[in-house]
């Protein structure tokens, strides 16, 4: 029973395949030999392109509610029951809205910079593992390709800012690219400890390597010294790189209005939307693969849990802490935000490497906890300190004008 | 240590999240239709032209000098002169608006038009619901719909509006004294006119000083 | 040629010749940028994963930014006035001409040409990883010498700080 339903949307897959197969040999055609791949393809990738837009829709609302509440406000609370059919009114309101392009600004580019964005953020979960033998495309180099896919997303936003021919959005994108370039080095780092000690870059590999237990913990990554390090490595680059708050320098509403989708009305600015939180889902994914076990259950007892649920669970949980950091913590200022980035986070992604090779040496017993624990501690205080003491700058003086 | 300051943040919004539904006190907002929280005072939204009397438009104050137009920042206010003249509160000749238009989706309520004005007859209004399903002719607010009474100003803003009046009074009844002046200055002229008429002196006119 | 290399060929040539005929110079470099996309497909296309994904990441990613943003950085986006041909484009096109032929007969006559296709070999990630690791370890150890050197004087430029 639990079998079945662990597998229920594989067996579905295969159910709907054969059918056809069954269909074309009833209609006595002889399918081409490229038609049978296709078709699996499309059956694969359908959901991800159905179930992800619709829990961006869930999500925004959530958003919105989390953060009013935050604020101690209400949040959404007109639209349908609770207001958690606001995402359909705003959908209708993007889609309705006219469509404008400014007179100076490159068309081509203009049109296809979003076109190329929402592309690339639903391309990435091609190689996510959503549950056991649920992946669309089992790559050899599934990490390589989340990360060369990713870094494409780059050029997009460039164009976007580049193209409308105005002087925000061209602000917005260099801030936006010189982030996620900076951000880029810590994201794939902090990965790279987990190809280390797993020896694979498929995904679906990394996540087997985590499905086995140590006593009371799984062998989940995050519960080691270098794992929860890289973890929170991962986390802190993943939220520069989605350019949410408190590193939203690149939409900065407040200073350069929305940054480099300033000029896109519309259905156009509903893309930039789309992708912005596909992005998001999908570097949660891929945190939840590398270091928090993938769609493992946490404790054995729990395995009757279908594996796909604990990978939404789990995602649940990551996009909630988005949302958490969002509405706590403030805009990094251009300097913080690099300073952040070049002089803690990139030292500590280094030492964090030779932290997990110490783990994977040590071999098992207390000494690797040891040893990898006090090197990954010792790091982050040393590190930590100098750049970010508090400077005793006196007590500050308000000055009004008369 | 680095990273105490956040999870102090992350508490204190991990309180507010799970208190606002816990305490209805902390929700401090209010649900606005139904809801209204009474405005101050000195609450300001849009701009309106006083009139006085019963006719809005023969009772407008405004005489279309046109200060308020030049000193609009975001120059959302346009105004065509009168071709003819009519007597206005002071008895004088003036002036007044043929066209007064305030673009309302261009205006930023910053009141300067208002602090320009020297007659007392442009202020600000408290009236928040302005929106139009008509976004291109609802937005642009003509004189018709710009007028609204003196009453109407002292309903709203009560002190202000007792200051402007008093500053009319000072100034109507400074007209009046002038115009009394005027009228005995006058009879003085004629009477002292009647009186040099015989004794013409012509005044040679001063050479002008070469720069 | 199958149909498919042929449509990347394609492709990558006319990306490269619009990055040298293009009037902006941000159109040339995004042409330069698909030119890139375009090799790594090839790289796909000959069941080179791990070579194609990093051309994308490193090329498309990284150089095409550089690119990007030197070009922002060092002058406008304004097209330029003169004409995009140079004045001795006729001596370019005969050098051009001269060494292309010399190439083309040196691979045409050249022994791997003759040679049969070898069969297809599955190449994984783990085992170019262990070829790095084993025969190419020294070239792969100097590479990151030299990479690392450049990114501890970037980080050192990065932290000096103005005395005052
Ligand atoms: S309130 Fe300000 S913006 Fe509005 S009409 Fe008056 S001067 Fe112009
Ligand atoms: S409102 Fe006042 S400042 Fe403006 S034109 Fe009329 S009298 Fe002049």
């Amino acid at each position: 029973m639990t079998e079945s339903l662990d597998q229920i949307f594989v067996t579905l897959k295969h159910w709907l395949l054969s059918g056809f197969e069954n269909l074309l040999k009833w209609l006595e055609v002889a399918p081409p030999d490229w038609l049978m791949p296709l078709v699996s393809m499309v059956l694969s990738l359908a959901p991800i392109l159905m179930v992800f837009p619709a829990l961006f829709a869930i999500t925004t609302v959530l958003e919105r509610k989390g953060l009013g509440r935050i604020q101690n406000r209400y949040g959404p609370n007109r639209v349908g029951p609770f207001g958690f059919l606001q995402f359909a009114a705003d959908g209708i309101k993007a889609i309705i809205k006219e469509d404008l392009v400014p007179r100076a600004a490159d068309k081509i580019f203009h049109f296809i910079a979003p076109v190329i964005l929402v592309i690339t953020a639903f391309t990435v979960y091609a190689v996510l593992p959503f549950g056991r033998n649920m992946v669309a495309v089992d790559l050899d180099a599934g990490l390589l390709f989340f990360f060369a896919v990713g870094a494409a997303s780059e050029l997009a936003v460039f164009m976007a800012g580049w193209s409308s021919r105005n002087k925000y959005a061209l602000l917005g994108a260099m801030r936006a690219v010189a982030q996620m370039v900076s951000y880029e080095i810590p994201l794939i780092l902090s990965s790279v400890a987990v190809v280390m000690i797993t020896g694979t870059l498929s995904l679906t590999k990394i996540v087997e390597a985590q499905s086995t237990h140590a006593g009371l913990l799984p062998d989940w990554f995050v519960f080691t010294p270098w794992g929860f390090m890289g973890f929170a490595l991962f986390m802190i680059a993943a939220n520069a790189e989605l350019n949410r708050s408190p590193f939203d320098l690149p939409e900065g509403e407040s200073e350069i209005i929305a940054g480099y989708f300033i000029e896109y009305s519309g259905f156009k600015f509903a893309l930039f939307f789309l992708s912005e939180y596909l992005s998001m889902f999908a570097l949660s994914g891929l945190g939840i693969t590398l270091f928090l076990g993938g769609w493992n259950a946490p404790f054995a007892v729990l395995d009757f849990i279908p594996s796909w649920a604990w990978f939404f669970a789990k995602l649940l949980a990551l996009i909630f802490l988005f949302i958490w950091t969002r509405g706590t913590l403030p805009r990094l200022r251009q300097d913080q935000l690099m300073n952040l980035a070049w002089k803690f986070m990139i030292p500590m992604v280094l030492v964090n490497l030779v932290a997990a090779a110490l783990w994977h040496f040590t071999g098992p017993g207390w000494m690797r906890w040891l040893s990898s624990g006090a090197l990954v501690v010792g790091a982050y205080m040393l590190l930590g300190k100098p750049q970010f003491e508090s400077k005793d700058i006196g007590k500050r003086t308000y000055r009004f004008a008369d | 240590m680095l990273g105490k300051g956040i999870i102090k943040g992350m508490a204190e919004t991990a309180r507010n999240f799970l208190g606002s539904y816990v305490s209805a006190e902390r929700l401090t907002t209010v649900q606005y239709p139904e809801q209204r929280i009474p405005q101050i005072e000195k609450a300001r939204q849009f701009p309106f032209l006083v009139f006085d009397g019963d006719d809005p438009m023969k009772g407008l104050r405004c005489v279309a000098c046109q200060i308020c137009e030049k000193e609009c920042p975001p120059k959302c206010i346009y105004i065509v002169k009168s071709k003819d003249k009519r007597v206005d509160y002071k008895g004088q000749m003036q002036l007044y608006p043929a066209t007064f238009d305030i673009d309302l989706s261009v205006c930023m309520s910053c009141q300067i038009c208002v602090e320009v004005c020297p007659f007392e007859s442009i202020k600000m209004d408290t009236a928040y619901e302005l929106s139009t399903t008509d976004r291109f002719g609802g937005l642009m607010v003509n004189k018709h719909q710009l007028a609204k009474s003196n009453e109407h100003y002292r309903h709203i803003h009560p002190t202000d509006a007792a200051a402007s009046d008093a500053a009319l009074a000072v100034e109507v009844a400074k007209a009046q004294a002038k115009a009394k002046a005027d009228i005995e200055a006058k009879a003085k002229a004629a009477a002292e006119a009647k009186a040099k008429a015989a004794v013409i002196t012509p005044v040679a006119p001063k050479p002008v000083a070469a720069t | 040629m199958t149909l498919p290399f042929a449509i990347i060929a394609v492709l990558i040539v006319a990306a490269a010749s619009a990055a040298m005929t293009l009037r902006n110079l941000v159109h040339s470099a995004l042409a330069v940028a698909v030119a890139f996309g375009g090799l790594a497909l090839a790289y796909l296309y000959l069941d080179a994963q791990f070579v194609g994904l990093a051309q994308i990441l490193v090329y498309v990613g990284a150089v095409a930014i550089l690119i990007v943003f030197a070009v922002l950085l060092t002058r406008g986006g304004e097209a330029p006035e003169k004409s995009i041909f140079s004045a001795t484009w006729f001596w370019g096109l005969l050098i051009t001409v001269a060494v292309f032929a010399t190439l083309a007969w040196c691979v045409m006559h050249s022994f791997a040409s003759k040679r049969e296709p070898a069969d297809k070999v599955e190449v994984t990630v783990k085992q170019i990883g262990d070829a790095l690791m084993t025969k190419f370890v020294l070239p792969l150890e100097v590479i990151g010498l030299l990479l690392t050197a450049a990114l501890i004087g970037a980080v050192i430029i990065a932290m000096r700080e103005e005395k005052k």
